[in-house]
């Protein structure tokens, strides 16, 4: 009999645990994105310095996972006594921190390859008229082909996203009290795994459900140019 | 002073010359017919005037300001001042085949869109130009539609309404109803031949003989790049002198 009530008595544990994983999230994809950009547009230059700098970079990170990228930020840096003595080790020793760049290094890497391939997707017929127009280059990026590789790119971004919330999981593994943290924690207390990771499970899959309609929106307001015609 | 000419343009790609020499002078209210068959070098000459294509010799001259030019290292011609070569293209605008709409846009910012990024005009009196010429097209009702949810014709007469609000000193058609079906060419043309008789400059790349033999005023025929044929349309299209244009016109049997 799986027992309910000990789950609801440890409901603040868990409370605490979403806002943590959801803060993890929200941050890591927001600086994810904003390096995204720059290093996508890095990986369609047709200058050779801009290019394999970016392709190293998402090569490199891409092939890693992401808890080694995580160990070695957290653990491995700390070995260091320049690292220790430096004006960045009051970040560099918070979880929360280590966590928050790993999994913002991490994505970038993924969302700029999945950016670059919607840049190099973009018809080559509007990119010339936009240059048939008298258009500068950083115009031509700033109005059509950035709003438009980014709009193209929003399916596989929500993929991203998806894949990144589960992963935040990982953070559980540096002391974080993420979701799977709470989990762990109130395992750790009565020793009910099911109840324990069931909860945290269906957790995620409700906030995997939101985050699939709220994309599902954003794609009605901003791909609406892609879907069928409707009158 | 021509408002356009070009002076011996050449262009080739590797060992295939395109262009052997192509030279074009386009006074204020001449409508300019290219016609010629597939491969003749037509849709090239025409891109080359905007830097689409670049040419490897020639000059090119717009209100008898010349396009300045630098050789390429990787061979062609480039814009020596990119600057220079922004503000010649936004008073030269391009009407395309494939009308290239920008597909994230509604109509009505596709029109708005350059007068406001490039000639810095601000967004009140561009939207109430882009109103005007949506309106001059007859697609003022499509507005707010996007390029994927409009026909051919209606997405054309959006890129002629886009082309019109940049108020060009001349307009190139690059085959402007080749893509279209054949009920839709109608519309297009009309639109085209209202503008020709507004005494708007144009250079035409078309197939359509009825148009280049009624509303044009000069006609070159490109035959492997070169300009075979050229002259007041009814008389070279009633008189060919070459073999090569009885062919094409016999196979065109307009």
């Amino acid at each position: 009999m799986l027992d309910y009530q000990l789950i609801w008595q440890n409901l603040p544990l868990y409370l605490n645990g979403i806002l943590l994983t959801l803060k993890v999230l929200l941050i890591s994809l927001a600086c994810g994105l904003t390096l995204a950009i720059p290093l996508a547009l890095m990986r369609v230059a047709r200058s050779c310095l801009l290019r394999y700098p970016a392709w190293l970079y998402t090569y490199v990170i891409r092939g890693t996972p992401m808890l080694v990228q995580l160990f070695l930020i957290y653990y491995g840096l700390a070995q260091f006594e320049a690292v220790r003595q430096s004006v960045l080790w009051p970040y560099l020793s918070s979880a929360t921190f280590c966590t928050c760049l790993a999994f913002a290094i991490n994505t970038s890497a993924y969302s700029a390859e999945l950016l670059a391939g919607s840049l190099r997707a973009t018809a080559r017929g509007e990119v010339e008229a936009a240059r048939a127009m008298g258009m500068s280059r950083l115009t031509l990026y700033r109005r059509i082909l950035l709003p438009s590789a980014l709009r193209r790119a929003l399916p596989q971004y929500s993929n991203e996203v998806l894949m990144m919330l589960q992963t935040t999981s990982l953070a559980s593994i540096v002391t974080l009290v993420d979701i799977t943290g709470a989990a762990k924690t109130f395992n750790a207390r009565y020793y009910l795994p099911f109840e324990a990771f069931i909860t945290a499970g269906l957790i995620y899959l409700a906030l995997t459900f939101m985050l699939v309609r709220l994309f599902k929106l954003a794609e009605r307001r901003w791909l609406a140019y892609l879907a069928p015609r409707k009158h | 002073m021509n408002k356009l000419q070009i002076n011996d343009l050449h262009k080739s790609y590797g060992n295939h010359q395109v262009l052997k020499g192509v030279s074009l002078q386009a006074q204020a209210g001449d409508v300019i017919s290219i016609i010629g068959s597939s491969g003749s070098g037509k849709s090239t000459f025409l891109r080359c005037i905007n830097l689409l294509e670049q040419p490897n010799a020639g000059e090119i001259l717009v209100n008898g300001e010349q396009l300045k030019l630098r050789n390429c290292p990787r061979g062609g011609l480039r814009a020596a001042d990119p600057r220079q070569l922004q503000r010649l293209r936004a008073r030269l605008s391009m009407v395309f085949q494939h009308f290239n709409l920008w597909s994230h846009m509604s109509a009505l910012d596709n029109v708005m869109e350059a007068p406001v990024q490039v000639l810095g005009i601000n967004r009140k009196e561009a939207r109430d130009k882009a109103e005007h010429y949506l309106n001059k097209v007859g697609v003022s009702h499509r507005r707010d539609a996007y390029p994927a949810h409009m026909s051919g014709g209606e997405q054309q007469r959006v890129a002629i309404a886009r082309a019109l609000a940049m108020e060009p000193e001349v307009m190139l058609f690059d085959e402007p109803t080749s893509a279209l079906d054949p009920e839709l060419v109608g519309e297009v043309l009309k639109v085209m031949q209202d503008l020709a008789s507004e005494g708007r400059t144009m250079v035409v790349v078309t197939h359509e003989m009825g148009f280049a033999r009624e509303v044009s005023n000069q006609l070159l025929f490109l035959h492997q790049g070169i300009a075979e044929e050229r002259g007041h349309p009814r008389e070279v299209l009633a008189r060919p002198q070459s073999e090569r244009l009885r062919q094409f016109l016999a196979g065109s049997l307009k």
